[in-house]
């Protein structure tokens, strides 16, 4: 187990090491100069040369990125162009709301996708089935903005439970943590679905049934416990979906997390915080994977020990 | 009904300045304001979008001000202020006993260290170079000195300025937010983060600054001005999307819309009674145009620039962004000092343009590219400018791009023969024609990485310019003003530009906040608001 955990975690140190190179050349190959956004429209010539000069951005790119590798060993993300503030600390003070959307919203598609699916598939080829499966078709196709103004529209302006926007309590939560949970519970509800469908019909379901097991014990013990493996994977990769729904979401609700910081930071060419951010999604994403690995490993010892 | 706006804009501001900023208003209560983005930073020298500007300017204050809601200039920190015969020298009585918000009294060496602070490239001011006409410019800007050899302390409350050449706009430079004054110590105190920690000397000071969050302005209790501010606190509530903040302010959530009202809700508000008396309308020192680049064949053909002028429908494009502009005809907004209200411009005749054409050996058209902002409605105006061109036999492709882009490609010579400039460009910094005209049209602005995306350069109209801006005696100043009407007269008849509108500003405000005029709502200098003279009606 433990060369289990070494083996991936250091996969984890390859791959994001693979994003920053990617990152970093994409910064560049944008085709805007930031030190002309620094500088301003009165700046003169020589101004935007003097503040390109100060960022380093005269070298050549591969020393660039060799002073920003460097930089990043100690935790130094570098200072933000257009906030003039650390990028770790304008990162760091976010963190902790996304993270909370993120637990909102793995909580709430889960609450809506795993009853919704086993539902449909102790029900399989019945109206009920049908029904959850569009409904779910409908959650997972519908954009996550529309969703976001739809909900905030009722439930927040027209029947006044939930504050408007914002961020503190849980009240601020409900909103945006359904409006990112809808998507994945659309989806959890099908996958759900098709594994309980798959499980239900073996062998051992059969056995367990004959036996005399009554059918809410068939179903969430003997089923539900051999489908959800796949499910505890989706989990993991669903960590990484979240962040990019985040930067909708949190744009929406005016929730302050790195979602909303990214926005701003691609509107205004804020290199620094876009390098800080793609990174911080990337270890989020990586990390999601490798929990997910290790959660498998856990309930399945096929996994772990090949 | 331009006329009319101004009109009533003026009046409103003559009422304002009739001695309407009494002391009858009791001065407690707060305000919210929403804004979607960050607040960038509140350092006076570096600050320099529409959301810090003017909240810069409530907690910093500088020499020169304007009275609310006008563009009239008045004395600020400086009691007074003479300028010499020849237009070198100022000299700047200060204002005793005005205190930092840290206590410490203010003096004359802070003046001289807020001006070598910003034009010293280690501060990457983007306003530095505002102020190249200061004797010692060169070396402080080149860093080979630190000290402007120009600005003299005569004694802690009397300072001069010498200035290389007679600068006439000089004082509304040194009105501009990089002019104004910080304290030394909390510059040194808190180095590249003193624009989270702002110390200055304004009717505000920072009290809260929550990232991403809310930014919390509380009352200078010690502030020189008896009757100001007239709020307890202002507070920012930031990562408010526009369309939710108006929700918010239509259920008394907040008071003020920094963003201002979103485009897509925009005709529901004004149709709205209740709604619309709470949104006050006034000009701005905006124009948008399109640059037709004067070194791109054929735009090099100024009766091709000339027909190109002709083709465009106009109110078409007003209609378009649902009436929130009034059609333009020349390059100076009607706000703007020197506007020349006898002009009427190049008018929308196709059949005209096509004869100019046709003049010009191209009967049977050409083909350009049309650079815009990629978002919307720029893409919209984009379109109906491609639209009134193919009307006349000029196949337009359009490239709408991430601005950065666009204004890269824009200071690129021969990059970009057209671009339309909505949303990048050209919003005046102060209220005088010179803005208009030496970053955007001069010949020094024809550079790689300048905002003369035309490339015009007319030396004879540059040297007119040149003379305007000489005249520094306030006695020539209407003279003056009239040189810069026949500048701008020049550079239409040379027409590197088809001016296609003037934006309109639209401030939607609660019933809890007003001010002794609405004009402080549509102030020139203050986006949104001038927040030092607001009221609170429910703290009467």
């Amino acid at each position: 187990m433990i060369r289990f955990l070494a083996r991936r975690l250091a996969q984890a140190v390859v791959i994001l090491l693979g994003v920053t190179v990617v990152t970093f050349a994409l910064a560049f190959l944008i085709p805007a100069d930031p030190a002309r956004m620094i500088a301003g429209r009165a700046a003169t010539v020589e101004t935007v040369a003097s503040i390109r000069h100060q960022l380093g951005l005269d070298q050549p790119i591969p020393v660039q990125y060799a002073r920003y590798l460097g930089r990043l060993a100690q935790g130094d993300l570098g200072r933000s162009y257009a906030q003039k503030t650390e990028v770790v600390e304008l990162i760091g003070s976010r963190l902790p709301a996304t993270l909370l959307l993120l637990a909102g919203a793995i909580f709430c598609e889960l609450a809506i996708g795993l009853p919704a699916g086993i539902f449909a598939a102790t029900r399989r080829g019945r109206f009920a089935d049908r029904a959850v499966m569009t409904l779910s078709f409908v959650g997972v196709s519908a954009p996550q903005f529309v969703v976001g103004l739809l909900l905030l529209y009722v439930f927040a302006y027209l029947l006044g439970l939930f504050p408007l926007s914002g961020y503190g309590g849980l009240e601020h939560l409900v909103l945006p943590a359904l409006t990112l949970g809808l998507a994945g519970g659309g989806f959890y509800s099908r996958m759900t679905r098709a594994s309980m469908v798959g499980v239900l019909g073996q062998d051992y379901i059969r056995t367990a049934r004959a036996k005399g097991v009554a059918e809410t014990g068939v179903v969430l013990r003997h089923g539900l416990r051999n489908a959800i493996l796949p499910i505890v994977a989706m989990i993991g990769i669903d960590i990484g979906l979240f962040m990019s729904g985040a930067v909708v979401v949190e744009s929406v609700f005016g929730w302050p997390g790195i979602g909303q910081l990214a926005w701003q930071a691609i509107q205004r060419v804020d290199i620094p915080i876009m390098m800080g951010v793609t990174l911080t999604a990337a270890t989020a994403i990586v990390l999601g994977n490798v929990i997910a690995d290790l959660a498998t490993a856990l309930i399945d010892p096929r996994i772990r020990l090949n | 009904m331009t006329t009319r706006t101004l009109l009533r804009a003026a009046l409103l501001a003559g009422a304002a300045l009739i001695g309407a900023f009494g002391t009858d208003v009791r001065a407690a209560g707060s305000m919210i304001v929403t804004y979607q983005s960050d607040v960038a930073t509140l350092d006076p020298a570096v600050g320099y979008d529409w959301q810090n500007w003017s909240m810069i300017k409530s907690l910093f204050d500088g020499l020169i001000d304007y009275a609310p809601g006008t563009t009239e200039i008045v004395p600020d920190l400086a009691e007074s202020y003479e300028i010499s015969a020849d237009g070198l020298t100022y000299t700047f009585k200060l204002r005793q006993g005005v205190t930092f918000h840290n206590g410490r009294e203010m003096t004359a060496e802070d003046v001289k260290y807020s001006l070598e602070r910003t034009i010293n490239p280690a501060t990457q001011s983007p306003g530095a170079s505002y102020y190249d006409t200061i004797k010692g410019y060169e070396d402080v800007a080149s860093g080979a000195s630190t000290t402007l050899a120009g600005v003299t302390v005569v004694d802690p409350h009397t300072l001069t300025i010498e200035l290389n050449r007679p600068d006439a706009p000089f004082l509304h430079k040194l009105a501009l937010n990089f002019a104004f004054v910080v304290a030394k110590e909390a510059v040194e105190e808190h180095g590249a983060d003193f624009g989270k920690n702002p110390v200055g000397t304004g009717a505000f000071k920072l009290a809260e600054w929550t990232l991403g969050q809310r930014v919390v302005f509380a009352r200078n209790a010690d502030y020189y001005i008896a009757d100001r501010p007239k709020l307890d606190e202002v507070v920012f509530e930031i990562g408010q999307d526009p369309s939710v903040a108006l929700l918010r302010l239509e259920r008394g959530e907040v008071d003020l819309l920094g963003d201002g009202i979103p485009p897509a809700r925009f005709v529901d508000v004004m149709g709205n009674a209740d709604l619309a008396k709470q949104v006050v309308q006034g000009g701005q020192l905006h124009t948008g145009y399109v640059t037709l680049n004067t070194r791109v064949a054929p735009l090099d053909n100024v009766a091709v620039r000339q027909a190109l002028n002709h083709a465009i429908n106009k109110d078409r494009i007003v209609q378009i962004i649902n009436g929130r502009a009034v059609p333009a005809n020349q390059a100076l907004p009607p706000a703007m000092p020197a506007y020349n209200t006898a002009e009427t411009g190049y008018a929308y005749d196709p059949e005209k343009a096509k004869a100019l054409l046709a003049e010009a050996g191209l009967a049977d058209g050409f083909s350009t590219e049309l650079y815009a902002m990629n978002t919307d409605p720029n893409p919209r105006i984009a379109q109906a400018i491609q639209q009134d061109l193919a009307a006349i036999g000029v196949t337009v492709e359009i490239k709408a791009l991430d601005p950065s882009v666009v204004i890269e490609a824009g200071g690129t010579e021969g990059a970009a023969p057209m671009i339309w400039s909505g949303g990048m460009a050209w919003i005046a910094d102060f209220p005088d024609p010179s803005n208009f005209y030496w970053a955007i049209l001069g010949c020094g602005a024809a550079a790689p990485g300048g905002w003369n995306w035309s490339w015009y350069c007319n030396q004879d109209v540059d040297a007119l310019a040149g003379q305007a801006d000489a005249m520094t005696d306030p006695a020539q100043a209407q003279a003056r003003l009239d040189a810069w009407t026949r500048v701008f007269s020049k550079v239409l008849a040379d027409a590197p530009w088809i001016p296609i509108f003037n934006e309109e500003r639209f401030t939607m405000h609660s019933t809890r906040i007003a001010g002794d005029s609405d004009a402080i709502f549509v102030d020139p200098v203050h986006i949104p608001v001038h927040y030092d003279v607001v009221f609170a009606t429910d703290a009467q």
